[in-house]
C-alpha cells in the first residue's frame, strides 16, 4: 500500500475551512505569544547567537560530550544505556521493566518514544502505558499520534476533548469546560502516579560536566511520575547534550519563549542521581543521529530543541496540521529530520514549504530550516524518490528555457493559448485553476514590446 | 553605470506592463539601462524543484547575458535571490561571480545604490503591500517579524514617496502568499488557501490594490481575486512608482 503523502493528506485536512481557519488562528496565537515574550528581552538575537554557537560546539565534540556525560552520570549513580536505533531502545526499556516484573509505566513527553513508537512496542509486550501529559494523555485516548510536538493535541478542539473525556473517564456527555476537564485528568492521573512502579520521563538539556538532566514540564508530571516511581528510566537522543551548566540559562531563556510565550516551564527539574531505594536508568539513542551529523548540508538539524516555534510559525503547517507530515515530528523541522530516517517515505516533506523562511529565523537555535529544506529536494529527486512524470516536466521545462528560441516560442505557445483556448487550461485537470483564475494573456511580451519601441537600442 | 535589466520569464510573457514600468522607472531616474532579448529564465522553477542540476543551460545564458554589465536589476525578488544565491558557471566563475554579486531587486537598487528621496508618481489609492518571503526574508528589503530588531522597509519608504496614497494596516505583515513556484499546483489545496487568507487580510483592511516587489505574489492573488469577482487589483511596485494621475 502506497501510503498518503502531505498534498492529498493536507486536501483532506482542508475540506473543512472553518476548521482549517480555526486551526491556523490558535497557532498563530501562540506565534503572537511567542513574538511578544521575545519582543520582552533585548539580547535575544544574542541569545539565539549564543544558544547556535553552544550547540554548534556540542555538535563538533559530540564524541567527547557523550564519554564525559557518562562518565559522569555513572559517577552520580545512573545507569547509562547506549541504543543504537529505536529498535534496541524499545528492547533496553522492555527489559528494565521485565527485569523488576513491571506491566504498568507512566510516561511524561517524549518526542523521541514517538519517534521509535515505544508505547505500541511496549504494549505489544504487555506493559500497559499511560501518558501523563495531559495533551499526550487526549491522543492516547483518542488513539492518534501527536500532531504538535508541545502542543500534541492542538488539532482537537475542547468539545471533542470532552468527548473523548466523556467515553473514556466518565464525565457526563456534553461538557467542554476546560477547568472541569482538567480536573478530571488530574484525578486520573493522580491514581495512575500513586500506583505506576516504573516512570520513563524524555531529556530537555543533559549536562556533561555534571552528568546531569534536565526535564522541562509545565504540568509537574515528569516530576510526580519519576519521583513516586522505584525505576525512573530517561530517554535522550544523543543530540540533547550542553556543555556545562552555566550554558543551562541561555536554553531555558529561548525555550519555553519559543514554544508558548512564557517565559519559561513551570518545572525545569534536575534529575543528577536516584533517591535511595530507586533505579535512575538513562538511555542514550542514536537512531540515525549519527548519519545525520555526518550530513555537512543537514548537520545542524540536530540543534533542535523541540520547542515547536517553526510549526506555528509556518502558513503550511498552519494549514495543513500536524498529521498530514505523517511523522511523528511534523512541521518544517520534521520536514528535515524525517528525510533521513526514511527518504522514500518521507520523499514529500521537504516539497512541502514555500520556502517562506519563517522557520528559519523564529528558530531559538538558528537552524536554516528553509535552505536545508531546498537541499533535500534536490538530494531526493538525486536519489530518485520523485514521480517520472515531474523528471519529465522539468527536463521540458530545461529544454525550454535553455534557449531564447525556444523561449520565445513557448511564450507564444502559451499567451495564444490563455487567450484562445482558455479551456485547455480552465478545466479540472489544472490544479492551479482549481480555485485560482489564469492570468490573462497581454497581446505581445514584454521582449516583443522592447523590440518594437526601442529599435534604435537593439 | 550600465544596467542590464533582467525581466523574469513569466513577467516577460504574462506581465509586461510590469516590466515597462520597471524600464520606465529606471530611464526616469537617469540610469543606462539596456534589456539584452536573449534571456529567458533564471532557472529558480527547476532548482526549487529539486532539479538544481537541469540549471546548467539557465546559468550559462544567463551569465553571457549579464556579465557585462555594472549592475543588472530586476522586478523580482525571487529571482534574484536565487541568482544570488545558486548562479554558477564552470566556465566562467569570475563572470558568475561578478553577477552574484552586483544583481539587485529594483526596490534594493532604487533606495541602496540610487539612494532615490524623490519620486514623480501619484496614486490616490488605498494599497496594500504585500512583503514576498523571499525579498524580506531573503534579499532582506524590510525587517522580518520574526527578528528582534529595528523595523524598517525599503518598499514602504518608496511608497511614501508617492502623492496620494494611502497604505492599509495588515493584520499579519509578512505571511506567506502560498504561491511558492511548484508548490502552487504540488501541494494545491495549502497553496491556494494561504492566498484566499493572505487576500482576506487586504480585502478586509480596506485595500483597492495590492502591491508588490514580486510578480509572483501578485500573479497569485490576482488568480484569487478573479475567482472571487473582487474589484480589487494587483500592479507591482514599479507600476505604483511610475504612475501619473490628474
Amino acid at each position: 500500500m502506497i501510503s498518503q503523502k502531505h498534498p492529498e493528506l493536507a486536501e483532506i485536512f482542508n475540506k473543512d475551512e472553518a476548521r482549517v481557519n480555526w486551526h491556523d488562528d490558535t497557532l498563530w496565537w501562540i506565534r503572537a505569544k511567542r513574538d511578544k515574550a521575545a519582543h520582552g528581552i533585548s539580547e535575544w538575537e544574542l541569545l539565539r547567537e549564543t544558544a547556535s554557537q553552544l550547540k554548534n560546539n556540542v555538535l563538533s565534540n559530540l564524541h567527547e560530550y557523550l564519554i564525559q556525560f557518562e562518565a559522569n552520570a555513572k559517577a552520580n549513580g545512573i545507569h547509562v544505556h547506549w541504543a543504537a536505533d529505536a529498535k534496541e531502545h524499545n528492547q533496553i526499556v522492555l527489559s528494565l521493566l521485565q527485569k523488576k516484573g513491571i506491566t504498568q509505566m507512566v510516561k511524561s513527553k517524549s518526542m523521541l518514544t514517538e519517534e521509535c513508537h515505544l508505547n505500541d512496542y511496549l504494549e505489544k509486550n504487555g506493559i500497559d502505558v499511560i501518558d501523563s501529559d495531559l495533551g499526550e494523555r487526549i491522543v492516547q485516548l483518542a488513539k492518534e499520534p501527536p500532531s504538535h510536538i508541545v502542543l500534541p493535541c492542538i488539532h482537537k478542539k475542547k468539545e471533542e476533548i470532552g468527548q473523548i473525556f466523556h467515553e473514556h473517564l466518565g464525565t457526563a456527555a456534553g461538557v467542554s469546560d476546560p477547568q472541569v476537564l482538567t480536573e478530571t485528568a488530574r484525578i486520573h492521573l493522580r491514581e495512575t502516579f500513586l500506583t505506576r512502579r516504573s516512570a520513563l520521563t524524555g531529556v530537555n538539556f543533559a549536562v556533561a560536566e555534571t552528568g546531569e538532566f534536565v526535564v522541562c514540564t509545565n504540568e509537574g508530571n515528569a516530576d510526580m511520575g519519576a519521583h513516586l516511581a522505584e525505576i525512573h528510566i530517561a530517554s535522550m537522543g544523543i543530540e540533547k547534550l550542553i556543555p556545562k551548566k552555566k550554558h543551562l540559562s541561555v536554553f531555558l531563556r529561548l525555550l519555553t519563549r519559543s514554544a508558548t510565550g512564557q517565559p519559561i516551564t513551570t518545572y525545569s527539574s534536575h534529575f543528577k542521581k536516584p533517591r535511595p531505594g530507586q533505579e535512575m536508568h538513562l538511555v542514550l539513542v542514536d537512531n540515525g543521529r549519527s548519519i545525520q551529523l555526518g550530513r555537512e548540508s543537514f548537520r545542524n538539524s540536530l540543534k533542535c530543541i523541540r520547542c515547536g516555534a517553526c510549526m506555528n510559525t509556518c502558513p503550511v503547517y498552519r494549514r495543513s496540521g500536524g498529521h498530514s507530515y505523517h511523522n511523528a515530528i511534523a512541521g518544517p523541522i520534521g520536514a528535515i529530520l524525517a528525510p533521513n530516517l526514511d527518504m522514500k517515505e518521507y520523499a514529500d516533506l521537504p516539497f512541502a514549504s514555500t520556502l517562506c523562511g519563517s522557520c528559519t529565523h523564529v528558530c531559538p537555535v538558528k537552524i536554516d530550516i528553509h535552505d536545508q529544506l531546498y537541499k533535500w529536494r534536490q538530494v531526493i529527486v538525486k536519489e530518485g524518490y520523485v514521480p517520472a512524470s515531474k523528471t519529465m516536466a522539468m527536463k521540458i521545462m530545461d529544454f525550454t528555457l535553455s534557449s531564447p528560441t525556444r523561449f520565445k516560442l513557448a511564450g507564444k505557445v502559451g499567451r495564444w493559448t490563455l487567450k484562445n483556448a482558455g479551456f485547455t487550461l480552465n478545466n479540472k485537470f489544472n490544479p492551479w485553476f482549481k480555485n485560482r483564475e489564469m492570468p490573462e494573456a497581454p497581446k505581445e511580451s514584454f521582449t516583443e514590446w522592447y523590440q518594437r519601441n526601442h529599435k534604435d537600442n537593439l | 553605470m550600465r544596467v542590464g535589466l533582467f525581466i523574469p520569464c513569466y513577467v516577460n510573457q504574462f506581465y509586461p506592463n510590469a516590466a515597462i514600468a520597471t524600464l520606465k522607472l529606471l530611464k526616469q531616474l537617469g540610469v543606462d539601462v539596456v534589456y539584452p532579448l536573449n534571456q529567458t529564465c533564471c532557472g529558480q522553477p527547476m532548482a526549487n524543484s529539486g532539479f538544481e542540476h537541469l540549471t546548467k543551460g539557465c546559468d550559462e545564458l544567463f551569465v553571457a547575458n549579464f556579465a557585462e554589465f555594472d549592475y543588472i536589476v530586476s522586478p523580482s525578488g525571487s529571482c534574484v535571490l536565487h541568482i544570488k544565491d545558486h548562479l554558477h558557471d564552470d566556465q566562467h566563475p569570475e563572470k558568475a561571480t561578478h553577477i552574484r554579486h552586483h544583481v539587485y531587486e529594483l526596490v534594493e537598487f532604487l533606495t541602496d545604490v540610487l539612494k532615490v528621496e524623490t519620486l514623480n508618481a501619484t496614486f490616490p489609492f488605498k494599497v496594500g503591500l504585500h512583503q514576498s518571503c523571499h525579498g524580506q526574508r531573503g534579499l532582506h528589503l524590510s525587517q522580518m517579524s520574526e527578528l528582534i530588531a529595528k523595523p524598517f522597509s525599503k518598499p514602504m519608504q518608496l511608497l511614501n514617496l508617492v502623492k496620494g496614497i494611502e497604505m492599509v494596516q495588515l493584520t499579519r505583515p509578512d505571511e506567506c502568499c502560498g504561491f511558492g513556484g511548484t508548490f502552487c499546483v504540488a501541494e494545491e489545496a495549502v497553496s491556494s488557501k494561504m492566498g484566499k487568507d493572505r487576500v482576506e487580510d487586504h480585502l478586509v483592511n480596506g485595500a483597492e490594490y495590492i502591491t508588490a516587489a514580486d510578480m509572483s505574489c501578485l500573479m497569485h492573488m490576482e488568480g484569487i481575486l478573479k475567482r472571487k469577482n473582487s474589484k480589487v487589483k494587483v500592479l507591482h511596485i514599479a507600476e505604483i512608482l511610475t504612475a501619473a494621475h490628474d
